[in-house]
C-alpha cells in the first residue's frame, strides 16, 4: 500500500526533478557508493515514475504563476520516448562516469539531464523554457569541467550561443503565449491523429522566433558550430554527458511544434550532407563523432519536416537509437581519450591489440550507426528512408539523405574504428578501460543488438505505435531494405580500401579545418590545405579588413564608452547646466508649440 | 503568502498620526544622534530611528489598503493654510520602500562606517543619515508642491555631506560631491521655478487644489512652462539621461552607507515625483503632457537603458558599473512610467522596487567586500569568491537578478515591463527592453566572471569575509531577491495599487 501510495505521489512529479534531486545528492557524495546510488538510482527512480502508471495524454499537474496556468508535467508517447532515451543515456553515462571522481560534473551531468528531461515532459511553454535554460548552465558546466584553457573558452563560447538560442526561445514563447492567451501546449493547438504535434504557426512573429532558437539548439547549418567546437574540447566522459540531450530536445522541440514544416525537409537534408565532409578530413576522432552528430540529427529534421506518422516515428525511434549508438562510440573515444591522452587520429592505430574489448564495442557502435541490419540504427533509419523514398517530388530529398548515409559510414562506420584501433600501428600499447567504462559500453552495445534483433517492444513505444508496428510487420525485413543498406555497406569499404590503397584518403595529419566557426573565432583564420590559393589570398584579405574594420570599431566604442572616454569620463558642471537647458528648451519646444 | 492586506496596522492612536511620526520620527532621532557621545550610540539611534519610521510607513501602508488614501492636517489646520500630508498606494509604496531600506542601511552602517570614517564623525554621519531619510519620507508623504522642494532640499543637503565624508578613503570623493551639491541645486532651482509659475497661474500650492485648478485653466504657456522646468528639475534629481553626470561620482566615492541608501532610493523618490506631477497634478491626457512622453521622457529613458549599459559594460571600476547600470535600469523605469497605461505604470512601479532591492544588493555586498579590500577595479575582485563566499553569493543573487535571470525579482520585473509594452503595442520599447537586458548580460556576466572564476594575481590583497552585522542585512536581501522571483505577490500588489493611484480612470 505505501509502496504504492509513495509511487501515486512520485509519478505526479515530473521526472525531471527526481533527476535534479539526484543531482543535489551526487553534489554532496563523498564516497563512490553514494556517487552510484545517485547516478544510477536517479535515473532509475526517473525511469519507475515515467513507465508508472501509464498515463499518456494526461494532464498530470496544474498550477498558477503569475496570473498563468502551468502544467509541469504532461507525458504522452511523444515526449515518452524522448524521456526513454534521456533516462538510458543518464544512466549509462552514470555508469560509464563512476571512475572519475569530479562532483561537479556528475551533479551538472545530472542536472543537465534532469532538466532536459524536465522540458519534454512540460505541458506549457513557460516551464519549458525554464528548464531549458537550467539545462544550458548545467552543459556550459560540463563543457568547463575539462579545466583547461581550450575548454573555457569553447565554454564561454558555448554558453553564449547557447544563451542566444534560449533568448529567442524566450521571446518567442512570451510572444506567441501571450498572443495566443495560454501558454499551455495542450491548448495552443488541436490534436493531429491523437497527438499534439506541429501546433505552433511558423509564419508568426513568435513562431519564428521560437523557431530561430530551437534551430540553434537543434545545430542548424550556420549554426552548428558551437557543437563540433564544444564536444571535442569536453573531458574523456564530458562529451558522452553532454551528447545525448540539447540536440534530441530540440528535435522533441521541432516535431511538437513544427512538425510538417516543409522547410525542415530541406533544412534537414543540408544538414546530412555538409558534415559528411568535414567529418572525413577531420583528424579528431571525437569531432568526427560531433559531426556525425550533427549529420544524424539532420535525418531526424528531415523526417520531422515530412511529418508524416512513418517520418515521426522514425524521427523519435532514430532520436532515442542516436542516443544509445552515439553514446557507445563516444564512449569508446572517450576510453581513448583517458588512456592514451588523444583521439587525434595521426596519433593512434593498432589499439585492438590492447584494448580489444573497447574495439569490439566500437566495432558494434559503429555498424550501428551505419545502419546495418539487426542493429538499432537499421530499425530506426529504414522508417526515415521510407518515409522520405514515398513523398511524392521527394527524389532529390532521398538522393541527399542516400548520399549521407554512405557519408555515415565511410566516417563513422568505417573511418572511426580504423583509424583508432587498426590501421598503421602507432606503437602505443595503452592499458584496457577501466571495468565500468567496459561495463558502460557493454550495456550500450547489447542495447544495440536488442533494438536491432528485437523491435517490436520498442516500436510499440513510438509516437504512432499502430502505424509503427504495422511498418514492423510489412516493410522493416524487407529485401529491398536490406539489400540497399548491404550495396551501402560494400560500395562504402570498396571505396574506402581503393582511396586508401591509392592513398587518396585525406590523410590523417594533425590541422585546423576551417568551418564556418573562423567567422566567430576573431583574427585571421588558418587556411586550410584545401583552399586553393586565390581564395587564401582573398580570405587573408577580407580577414584583414574585417579585423581592421573591427579594430577602429573597437577602438571608437572604447573612445566613447570606456571610463575615460567621450561619454563616460567625469561630467563637467557646466555641461550637466548646458544640457539641462537644452532639454528644458526641447520641452518647452514640445508643450508650446504642439 | 505575504498578503497586502495583512500588513501591520499599529494601535488606532499611533495610526491616526502616522503620517506626520514617520517623518517626525527621523528628524528628531537626527538631532539626538548629531548630540549623542558616542559613535556606538549614534548609530543605535539611527537604527532605532529608521525602524520607528518603518514602523509607521507600514501602519500607512495598512491603512491605505484598508481605507483608501490617507490625508492628514498638521495641527488640524487645513489646507490652504495648513500644512498637509496626502498618501495614496503609490506614495505607502514609496514610504514602505524608503524606511525599509532605511533600516537595511543602518544596521549595516554599524561596521562598515568604521572602516570607512573616521570615528570623531560617525555621529554627524549618523544624523546627516537621518536627515536625509527623513527629507525622502517627507518628500513622498507630503500633499502640498512646496513643502515637497523643502523636504528634496533636506534630504539632499544629507546626501551632499555624507558623499563628501567618503573623502577619506578616496579625495575624489570631494569634488564628485561638489559636482553633486551644484547639479543637485541646478535641478531644485529649475524645480521650484516651475512651482512658482504654477502658483502664479493658480495661487496654491496644494497638489489637490493645483490638479483641480489646472484642469480648469485650459491652454496656457504660464503652466507650460511651469511644467517645462518642473519635469527637467527633477529630471536632474532622478538621473534622466544625460543630465546623470553627478550620478557615477556620488555613487562610486561616497561611503558605503549612503551610496546604497541613496542607489535605492534616492533617484526612485524624484522618479515619484515626476509621475506625481505628469499624471496626478497636470491634467490627465493634457497635450503637452503626451508630447513630453512621446518625444522627451521615452527616447531618452531609451537611450539610457541602451546607452548606459554600454557604458557600464565598458567601465572598469566596479562601483561605476553598478552606477552607470544604475542610470540604464532608471531608463527602463521610466520607460514603463512613459507607456501610461496602468499595466505601464505598475510594471514601471514594481521594476522600480526590484531594481531598489538588488541594486542595494550588489552595493552592499560591495560595500561589505570594501571593508577588508581597499579597491576599486573590477581586477582587484578577482578570485574575491574563494575568500568571501557569502558576500560573493549574495552578490551573484543580487546581479543575476539584475540580468534578469529566472526565478530571481528581475526576471519578473522585466518580464511584466515586456508584457505591458507589447500589450500597449508598443513593440520599440519591448526591443529597447530586450536590448537593454543583453547589454545587461554583458557587465553582468563580466563582473561574476571576475569575482567568481578569475584567480586573483599573486601578491594581490586579499578580502576577508564581511563581519556579521554587515552580512547579515546582504544575505536578508539576496534572499529577497530570490523569494519575490519565487512569490511576487508582495510588491505586485504595492506597484499595482500604486498605479492605480497614479492613474485614476486612465485605461
Amino acid at each position: 500500500m505505501t509502496v504504492e501510495r509513495l509511487l501515486d505521489l512520485g509519478a505526479a512529479i515530473n521526472p525531471g526533478f527526481h533527476l535534479i534531486i539526484a543531482a543535489l545528492l551526487a553534489a554532496v557524495a563523498k564516497d563512490t557508493f553514494t556517487r552510484a546510488v545517485a547516478l544510477i538510482g536517479g535515473p532509475a527512480l526517473a525511469l519507475l515514475v515515467m513507465l508508472y502508471p501509464p498515463v499518456a495524454g494526461v494532464e498530470v499537474s496544474r498550477e498558477m504563476f503569475l496570473g498563468f496556468q502551468l502544467s509541469l508535467y504532461r507525458p504522452d508517447s511523444l515526449s515518452l520516448i524522448f524521456g526513454l532515451g534521456f533516462v538510458l543515456a543518464a544512466a549509462l553515462g552514470g555508469v560509464y562516469s563512476l571512475h572519475r571522481r569530479d562532483r561537479m560534473q556528475d551533479a551538472a551531468g545530472l542536472v543537465y539531464a534532469g532538466s532536459a528531461l524536465g522540458a519534454i515532459f512540460a505541458g506549457d511553454l513557460i516551464t519549458l523554457v525554464i528548464f531549458a535554460e537550467v539545462a544550458t548552465v548545467a552543459s556550459a558546466l560540463l563543457v568547463f569541467a575539462a579545466r583547461t584553457g581550450p575548454a573555457y573558452h569553447a565554454g564561454l563560447r558555448f554558453l553564449t550561443i547557447q544563451f542566444a538560442a534560449g533568448l529567442l526561445l524566450t521571446a518567442g514563447a512570451a510572444l506567441y503565449g501571450l498572443e495566443k492567451g495560454t501558454f499551455l501546449i495542450a491548448d495552443l493547438g488541436g490534436l493531429w491523429n491523437g497527438l499534439l504535434v506541429g501546433i505552433v504557426d511558423p509564419a508568426s512573429a513568435g513562431g519564428m522566433l521560437i523557431f530561430a532558437g530551437v534551430g540553434i539548439k537543434a545545430a542548424f547549418p550556420l549554426v552548428h558550430n558551437w557543437l563540433t567546437d564544444s564536444y571535442p574540447n569536453t573531458t574523456e566522459t564530458g562529451a558522452v554527458v553532454l551528447s545525448p540531450y540539447t540536440t534530441t530536445m530540440a528535435v522533441y522541440l521541432l516535431a511538437r511544434f513544427f512538425a510538417g514544416y516543409d522547410p525542415l525537409i530541406w533544412i534537414g537534408a543540408a544538414m546530412t550532407v555538409y558534415p559528411v565532409f568535414f567529418a572525413v578530413m577531420e583528424n579528431d576522432l571525437r569531432k568526427v563523432l560531433a559531426y556525425s552528430t550533427n549529420n544524424q540529427i539532420g535525418f531526424m529534421v528531415c523526417a520531422v519536416g515530412i511529418g508524416s506518422t512513418l517520418s515521426i516515428n522514425g524521427a523519435a525511434a532514430h532520436a532515442v537509437a542516436h542516443i544509445v549508438f552515439k553514446g557507445l562510440l563516444f564512449m569508446t573515444m572517450g576510453a581513448i581519450k583517458l588512456r592514451v591522452g588523444t583521439t587525434k587520429a595521426s596519433e593512434l592505430g593498432g589499439l585492438h591489440r590492447t584494448m580489444p574489448w573497447t574495439t569490439l564495442a566500437c566495432l558494434v557502435g559503429s555498424v550501428s550507426i551505419s545502419a546495418l541490419p539487426f542493429f538499432a540504427g537499421y530499425t530506426s533509419k529504414t522508417m526515415i528512408m521510407t518515409a522520405a523514398e514515398s513523398g511524392p517530388g521527394m527524389l532529390i530529398v532521398w538522393l541527399m539523405l542516400l548520399f549521407a548515409s554512405a557519408g555515415v559510414l565511410e566516417h563513422s562506420g568505417i573511418k572511426i574504428p580504423f583509424m583508432a584501433f587498426f590501421s598503421h600501428d602507432s606503437g602505443k600499447r595503452p592499458e584496457e578501460a577501466p571495468f565500468n567504462m567496459l561495463l558502460a559500453m557493454g550495456l550500450s552495445a547489447g542495447l544495440c543488438l536488442v533494438i536491432g534483433i528485437y523491435p517490436g517492444w520498442f516500436y510499440a513505444l513510438l509516437p504512432f505505435p499502430d502505424q509503427a508496428l504495422e511498418f514492423l510487420a510489412q516493410d522493416l525485413v524487407s529485401t529491398a531494405h536490406i539489400i540497399q543498406q548491404l550495396q551501402l555497406l560494400v560500395f562504402a569499404v570498396l571505396a574506402f580500401m581503393i582511396l586508401w590503397r591509392l592513398k587518396l584518403y585525406p590523410a590523417e595529419r594533425p590541422g585546423v579545418i576551417i568551418d564556418i566557426e573562423w567567422l566567430w573565432r576573431k583574427g585571421a583564420p588558418e587556411a586550410g590545405p584545401a583552399l586553393a590559393k586565390p581564395m587564401r589570398a582573398g580570405a587573408r584579405i577580407l580577414a584583414g579588413l574585417a579585423s581592421i574594420v573591427i579594430g577602429r570599431m573597437q577602438m571608437a566604442a572604447r573612445q566613447v564608452f570606456a571610463s575615460d572616454g567621450l561619454v563616460s569620463r567625469k561630467v563637467p558642471l557646466s555641461a550637466t547646466a548646458i544640457l539641462a537647458l537644452c532639454i528644458l528648451g526641447l520641452v518647452m519646444l514640445v508643450s508650446l508649440f504642439q | 503568502m505575504i498578503s497586502f492586506e495583512t500588513l501591520y496596522a499599529a494601535a488606532p492612536a499611533l495610526t491616526a498620526h502616522a503620517p506626520v511620526l514617520m517623518v517626525a520620527g527621523p528628524l528628531i532621532a537626527a538631532c539626538v544622534a548629531a548630540l549623542s557621545p558616542t559613535a556606538r550610540t549614534s548609530w543605535m539611534i539611527s537604527v532605532t530611528g529608521s525602524m520607528f519610521a518603518a514602523w509607521m510607513a507600514l501602519a500607512i501602508t495598512g491603512e491605505v489598503a484598508r481605507h483608501g488614501a490617507v490625508d492628514y492636517y498638521i495641527g488640524g489646520f487645513a489646507p490652504p493654510l495648513g500644512i498637509a500630508f496626502y498618501i495614496d498606494g503609490l506614495g505607502a509604496m514609496m514610504a514602505l520602500l524608503v524606511s525599509s531600506a532605511g533600516v537595511m542601511a543602518s544596521i549595516y552602517s554599524g561596521h562598515s562606517l568604521a572602516a570607512e570614517v573616521r570615528a570623531e564623525k560617525h555621529t554627524h554621519v549618523q544624523a546627516a543619515f537621518l536627515l536625509c531619510q527623513a527629507g525622502l519620507l517627507g518628500l513622498v508623504s507630503t500633499g502640498d508642491a512646496f513643502n515637497a522642494f523643502v523636504f528634496l532640499e533636506v534630504s539632499s543637503i544629507g546626501a551632499y555631506a555624507l558623499v563628501a565624508i567618503g573623502e577619506k578613503r578616496d579625495r575624489r570623493a570631494l569634488p564628485a560631491a561638489f559636482n553633486y551639491l551644484i547639479m543637485g541645486t541646478i535641478g531644485a532651482t529649475l524645480y521650484v521655478i516651475g512651482i512658482g509659475f504654477l502658483y502664479a497661474a493658480t495661487g496654491t500650492l496644494n497638489m489637490a487644489d493645483l490638479s483641480a485648478r489646472l484642469a480648469t485653466l485650459g491652454d496656457s504657456s504660464v503652466v507650460q512652462a511651469g511644467f517645462a522646468f518642473i519635469v527637467v528639475g527633477l529630471g536632474i534629481k532622478a538621473a534622466m539621461f544625460p543630465l546623470h553626470g553627478w550620478l557615477p561620482g556620488a555613487y562610486s566615492f561616497g561611503p558605503s552607507l549612503i551610496v546604497i541608501f541613496l542607489a535605492a532610493t534616492a533617484t526612485k523618490t524624484s522618479i515619484y515625483l515626476m509621475a506625481r506631477f505628469i499624471f496626478d497634478v497636470f491634467p490627465d491626457g493634457a497635450a503637452f503632457g503626451r508630447n513630453f512622453i512621446a518625444w522627451v521622457l521615452a527616447p531618452l529613458a531609451a537611450t539610457a537603458a541602451i546607452v548606459c549599459s554600454i557604458q557600464a559594460t565598458f567601465e572598469r571600476e566596479i562601483r561605476r558599473i553598478l552606477a552607470f547600470s544604475s542610470v540604464a535600469q532608471v531608463g527602463l523605469i521610466l520607460l514603463g512610467l512613459s507607456l501610461a497605461t496602468i499595466l505601464g505604470a505598475s510594471a514601471g512601479l514594481f521594476y522600480l522596487m526590484a531594481h531598489a532591492l538588488m541594486k542595494m544588493t550588489l552595493f552592499m555586498a560591495v560595500g561589505g567586500l570594501a571593508i577588508s579590500l581597499p579597491a576599486r577595479r573590477l581586477d582587484d575582485f578577482a578570485g574575491v569568491a574563494r575568500d568571501a563566499p557569502w558576500s560573493a553569493t549574495a552578490f551573484a543573487a543580487g546581479a543575476l537578478s539584475l540580468a534578469g535571470a529566472p526565478l530571481t525579482l528581475g526576471f519578473l520585473a522585466k518580464w511584466r515591463l515586456l508584457e505591458a509594452a507589447l500589450n500597449a503595442g508598443q513593440i520599440w520599447i519591448a526591443a529597447t527592453v530586450a536590448i537593454a537586458s543583453l547589454l545587461t548580460l554583458l557587465y553582468v556576466g563580466r563582473m561574476l566572471e571576475a569575482i567568481f572564476f578569475r584567480s586573483a594575481p599573486a601578491g594581490a590583497p586579499r578580502a576577508v569575509e564581511a563581519p556579521v552585522g554587515v552580512l547579515a542585512p546582504v544575505l536578508v536581501l539576496a534572499g529577497l531577491n530570490i523569494w519575490f522571483g519565487l512569490d511576487a505577490s508582495l510588491p505586485e500588489q504595492l506597484a499595482g495599487a500604486g498605479a492605480k493611484a497614479l492613474l485614476a480612470g486612465a485605461p
